[in-house]
């Protein structure tokens, strides 16, 4: 074969390879949303967090804005601080904003959902939710709800 | 006694070939900064081991990727979770499938050409003949074809990867009738840039460098015959897969944790 005909061939391979790795970085992966650029950090403590997980929505009325980026413990008061990263342009999030780990669905998935405050103020970078709400944990609640109903046929 | 003698040599032999392999390989390596004044050696290569293993790779990147896209569903749908399937299909590819199946095909593909064709040069004395007009074969004939084969892979890999999420798309919405918009958005909440796509980067970059290595230094020191050739030529292809399935379990059990 000509040597411009290889040449052309082998252009266009290495053309095609590097537009499928633009499009694995943009299209498949997350690069393109802007939840890991500029997102704002704030963290949350909990005192149970079920089976919340690292990259699981954080939501503000079903909508989402934001993910879990870090979960840790806090080994003076043995409470779970959740880090959310929070997309820039929901940048006015009352200082009162409270944060609920809520489930999708009955049996879902978990994910922490944000419901406004009123405060003048907004949450900014490093800033800490104080209203906050565990988790349900479906077997403790069905468990004192069983305890229940046996000790009231007594 | 005769047993154990046995084993000495076959230790020994063993111990011999890896320290031929390793000085082979320092000498591709540092063969390699000659060659970049003349690199249409190396595109002549990529044309070789890249451009003719794109076919089969498209090919059975697409028909993966559909495998995957009816599997999945198949699966989900049991849970009522086929909005999922858009990041099943791609995790699966960009951490495991893309680089390994690719890195398999090229080593049947690419990897047994190259072998053949240094064996075949080794066998007909052309490199013998090389040396006697002062061309250093390693530099001439084995570097390009190096870097052609580990420039080649990460980029047929991740068209591996590309063509097959399309090929999960094409089942799984198009046939299935899985939300288009639930699978690429489920995908993009799942699919971490660095922690997979890099990843899956790095295992082809792996791959590819391991695979070459093999294939052209069995093609170097094969016995310079015609059976030499043929039984070189089978050894790329087993010892290269066997390589590529192991250093996945090292990389995926180092990457993923």
């Amino acid at each position: 074969m000509k040597r411009s005909a290889v040449e052309l061939w082998v252009g266009l391979f290495v053309v095609a390879g590097l537009a499928s790795l633009g499009v694995l970085a943009f299209k498949v992966g997350n690069l393109s949303s802007s939840d890991i650029r500029d997102a704002y950090k704030v963290t949350a403590r909990f005192d149970n967090i079920g089976g919340l997980s690292v990259k699981a929505p954080v939501t503000l009325a079903g909508v989402r804005i934001g993910r879990v980026s870090d979960i840790r413990i806090d080994s003076e008061d043995y409470r779970a601080i959740v880090e959310l990263s929070i997309r820039p342009d929901f940048d006015n999030l009352p200082l009162d904003t409270s944060a609920a780990i809520l489930t999708q669905g009955l049996l879902g998935a978990q994910y922490v959902g944000v419901e406004p405050g009123g405060e003048e103020e907004y949450l900014k970078d490093g800033d800490e939710i104080e209203l906050t709400q565990s988790a349900v944990v479906l077997e403790q609640m069905l468990g004192q709800f069983l305890y229940g109903q046996a000790g009231g046929s007594e | 006694m005769k047993a154990l003698q046995g084993l000495g040599g076959w230790t020994l032999d063993g111990v011999q070939r890896w320290g031929r392999a390793t000085l082979f390989l320092s000498h591709a390596l540092i063969g390699i900064p000659k060659i970049i004044g003349r690199f249409n050696l190396v595109v002549k290569q990529i044309y070789a081991v890249g451009v003719l293993t794109l076919v089969i790779i498209v090919v059975s990147g697409l028909f993966v990727g559909m495998v995957l896209g009816l599997q999945g569903y198949n699966t989900l749908v049991d849970f009522g979770a086929e909005s999922s399937l858009g990041l099943v299909v791609a995790l699966s590819l960009t951490r495991e499938l893309g680089p390994v199946l690719t890195a398999l095909l090229f080593a049947g593909r690419a990897g047994s050409a190259l072998t053949a064709e240094i064996g075949l040069m080794k066998a007909t004395e052309q490199l013998a003949a090389m040396e006697m007009m002062a061309v250093d074969p390693i530099d001439r004939v084995v570097a390009p074809r190096f870097l052609a084969g580990f420039l080649s892979m990460p980029l047929l890999a991740a068209l591996f990867t590309t063509v097959g999420v399309w090929g999960g798309h094409l089942v799984g919405v198009g046939v299935l009738g899985v939300d288009s918009g639930q699978y690429w958005s489920a995908m993009q909440d799942g699919v971490d840039v660095y922690d997979d796509v890099l990843n899956g980067v790095v295992k082809s970059v792996v791959f590819g460098f391991v695979v070459t290595w093999i294939a052209v230094f069995e093609g170097y020191d094969a016995t310079p015959t015609s059976e030499g050739v043929s039984r070189a030529t089978t050894r790329t292809v087993v010892n290269a897969s066997l390589a590529v399935l192991g250093l996945d379990f090292v990389l995926t059990s180092l990457m993923f944790d």
